[in-house]
């Protein structure tokens, strides 16, 4: 069982991946549910006359430009990461946040650790569906292993830009 | 050196909170080895062969005499009193406890020093110049530059686990002293006619098991796009770059797979999106480090002191010193000297607790309280009067570290070696003594001339041994150590990659292996002139072939 943490809370998660590793493939006849990007372009029609809500998933090779082609973005997007090692999805997420305007919830899946979340952060995810054996009331405080940082990323522009009060938020 | 403010102070202490914690929960069996690894990388600490080994950032090699006494302090308390200084200009410890690394941390912390990315699949410590602020052919400040990319790559929150490790080397002279051709990224400072400051931008250098010399990316980057540019380049890299066999995995591959135009192109349609956003550097931040670097406050002296001009004639030996470890400074009066840390029979690149400390004693009283380490494993005093130097050479020589070998074949680069690094197929440092035992005749040191001899005990190529004249590298053949050697590498502005010059030799042939080598230098040089890498490319290295393999008529 995954723990979702949500803006930095720990909540109850209505949302179903699909087809992600060790995910069913099934697609339910209800509920919300979290679809690859290749069924999303394929059954896009398909999945909307359900009665749940339809959010899609990125795997690190995907390229978010081709969801963006798809159509309007759904309201959820998650990234996949087969490996905490595996940081692709970091740059998937801010391309998403900064490049195509994505406002919904951003979600990392996979194997999602504790001492990622501060950086995930960063980079424009708001939602961290931790691996069953997290400890997620720990996992809280690693939102503030940094009170300041240097880099423009998601969540405020670079350190000297504040400094001299060019602040410009980058989202 | 530059200061800390309180930003750059609170962003190191909370690193060491992070990792005191991520070592507690480790040791509680609450974070497995597979999870602790790349944490523990990224904070400098392996589990090598006898023991951790924490490697601590010496950010573009320059140090205080307080931070000296500091590593001197740690090397004694947590080690066993010394530190090895490695060609990326860190230092490294081979026997702390894993428990302690925190505490250590925690006092490197009260000195501004870190080890934060000195390993790990992210952008590691930027190395520079050892004479930047010095030469007389600077162009800008490369120490400013790299305390702004220093800063920049800190807990980058989007490269923090590339395919594999990220070099970055930044040059502020017309010569090319950072190596910047064999780097991940090279970048070399520029100035337009009209005076404009920019750098050109070289990607996709390196040594290691495939050799590369960098490709130009970009000839001239205004100097405001630096860091949206490589973000760009690192965007590239990260989503592209190869995860699926770590041999393949750094950004040269990626260059030469996709072909350097291809790779430039993605880069720039890359930065098109970045390019003017908030990356975008202003110079009220150029000038902050730069205000922040505190700097030699230079006597008005004449350009010569009649003393050192006396000891010149009078003592050889000091004239043999200067004429290799000293050289120029822009301002008058001054000179810039090299402390050898290659005396024969002392692992290069190894200093104990109390060669630092007398290393601090001597840089407060003739170099303005610092110093620096060099990618060739040397420490450089960089503002030295030269009304000083006989007697800084009098203290030297008592502390052996003034043997008169700089650009000399016993100034050799060497890593750890096998035994030491548990990647390492050989031993490099025993080979090292061999051959400076073998040509430790000064005169017939300073007949040959210049020379860059570098070793490496394996692939991962710390030793650099491509770009040396001669390069020697530890092959493992059936669990023996066995040396394949090149000649013909360089570094600099024409580097170069050395080329095999037949079968590997056995490590009890490696000295006579070289001694050949030099005697068909000495042999075929057109003059005394003519160094020995010029020989080389002269002739090319059948005639150095045929003399180490005994084919010659």
């Amino acid at each position: 069982m995954t723990t979702l943490i949500k803006q930095r809370a720990i909540v109850t998660d209505t949302w179903q991946v699909i087809g992600a590793a060790g995910e069913s493939d099934i697609v339910p006849l209800d509920g919300d549910i979290i679809v690859a990007l290749e069924r999303w372009i394929e059954q896009r029609e398909t999945l909307s006359a359900r009665s749940g809500r339809v959010g899609v998933w990125l795997g690190p090779a995907d390229e978010p430009s081709r969801l963006v082609e798809a159509g309007p973005l759904p309201a959820l997007i998650a990234v996949h990461f087969p490996a905490f090692t595996d940081g692709r999805g970091y740059s998937t997420a801010r391309l998403l946040r900064q490049r195509y305007g994505f406002t919904g919830e951003l979600r990392a899946i996979g194997d999602i650790l504790r001492d990622e979340l501060f950086e995930l952060a960063r980079c424009g995810f708001d939602a961290f569906a931790l691996r069953a054996d997290q400890d997620a009331q720990a996992a809280l405080l690693a939102f503030d292993d940094f009170s300041e940082v240097y880099q423009a990323a998601v969540d405020r522009g670079p350190l000297f830009a504040r400094r001299f009060g060019l602040v410009e938020q980058s989202r | 050196m530059y200061i800390y403010d309180h930003f750059d102070q609170r962003v190191v202490d909370e690193r060491v909170a992070q990792f005191r914690d991520q070592t507690r929960r480790f040791l509680a069996g609450k974070l497995s080895e597979d999870e602790f690894r790349p944490l523990r990388l990224r904070n400098g600490l392996y589990i090598q062969r006898h023991a951790p080994m924490l490697r601590v950032a010496i950010p573009y090699g320059l140090l205080s005499t307080l931070q000296l006494r500091k590593l001197a302090h740690i090397a004694r308390t947590y080690d066993r009193n010394y530190g090895h200084f490695s060609t990326r200009q860190n230092i490294q410890y081979n026997w702390p406890a894993l428990e302690r690394v925190p505490d250590i941390l925690a006092e490197l912390a009260t000195v501004q020093m870190h080890a934060i990315q000195t390993s790990g699949n992210c952008v590691r410590n930027i190395t520079t110049d050892h004479f930047a602020g010095v030469a007389p052919d600077e162009i800008v400040d490369p120490f400013v530059w790299a305390e702004l990319l220093r800063q920049w790559s800190t807990l980058h929150p989007e490269f923090g686990f590339l395919p594999r490790k990220f070099k970055i080397a930044i040059n502020g002279a017309v010569e090319d002293r950072a190596a910047t051709m064999v780097h991940d990224i090279g970048i070399h400072a520029a100035r337009t006619d009209t005076g404009e400051i920019g750098f050109r931008i070289i990607v996709g250098g390196g040594l290691g098991r495939t050799p590369i010399i960098g490709h130009v990316v970009r000839e001239f980057l205004p100097w405001q796009h630096l860091l949206t540019y490589l973000d760009a380049i690192l965007r590239v890299y990260n989503r592209y770059g190869r995860r699926d066999n770590k041999y393949k995995a750094r950004i040269k591959i990626l260059v030469k797979e996709l072909k350097p135009a291809e790779f430039t192109r993605q880069v720039e349609e890359e930065w098109a999106h970045l390019k003017d956003g908030p990356g975008t550097l202003v110079e009220e931040e150029i000038a902050r480090i730069e205000a922040r670097f505190t700097r030699p406050s230079h006597l008005q002296l004449p350009d010569t002191d009649t003393h050192y001009e006396a000891a010149l004639k009078r003592e050889p030996a000091f004239a043999r010193w200067v004429s290799r470890n000293v050289h120029p400074h822009r301002v008058p009066g001054y000179a810039a000297v090299t402390l050898s840390l290659k005396k024969t029979g002392v692992p290069p690149g190894d200093a104990t607790s109390e060669q630092m400390e007398a290393v601090a004693d001597l840089a407060d009283r003739f170099s303005f309280g610092e110093l620096r380490v060099t990618h060739e494993q040397n420490l450089v005093f960089a503002d030295v009067a030269k009304r000083d130097l006989y007697e800084l050479w009098l203290e030297l020589k008592a502390l052996g570290f003034a043997t008169p070998n700089i650009g000399l074949l016993t100034n050799i680069i060497s890593c750890p070696g096998g035994d030491f690094c548990s990647l390492a197929n050989a031993a490099s440092i025993p080979v090292a003594a061999a051959i400076q035992h073998r040509f430790d005749d000064l005169d017939y040191l300073y007949d040959i001339g210049e020379l860059d001899l570098n070793i490496s005990g394996c692939m991962n190529s710390c030793g650099h041994h491509h770009v040396g004249h001669i390069g020697i590298l530890g092959v493992d053949k059936n669990g023996e150590e066995w040396y394949q050697i090149s000649i013909g590498g360089r570094q600099g502005t024409k580097a170069a990659l050395g080329k095999v010059i037949g079968p590997s030799v056995a490590r009890a042939e490696v000295a006579d292996v070289v001694e050949r080598l030099i005697r068909t230098y000495l042999d075929k040089r057109d003059s005394e002139h003519e160094r020995f890498i010029d020989t080389v490319h002269r002739i090319g290295i059948e005639p150095f072939k045929a003399q180490v393999y005994d084919y010659a008529d």
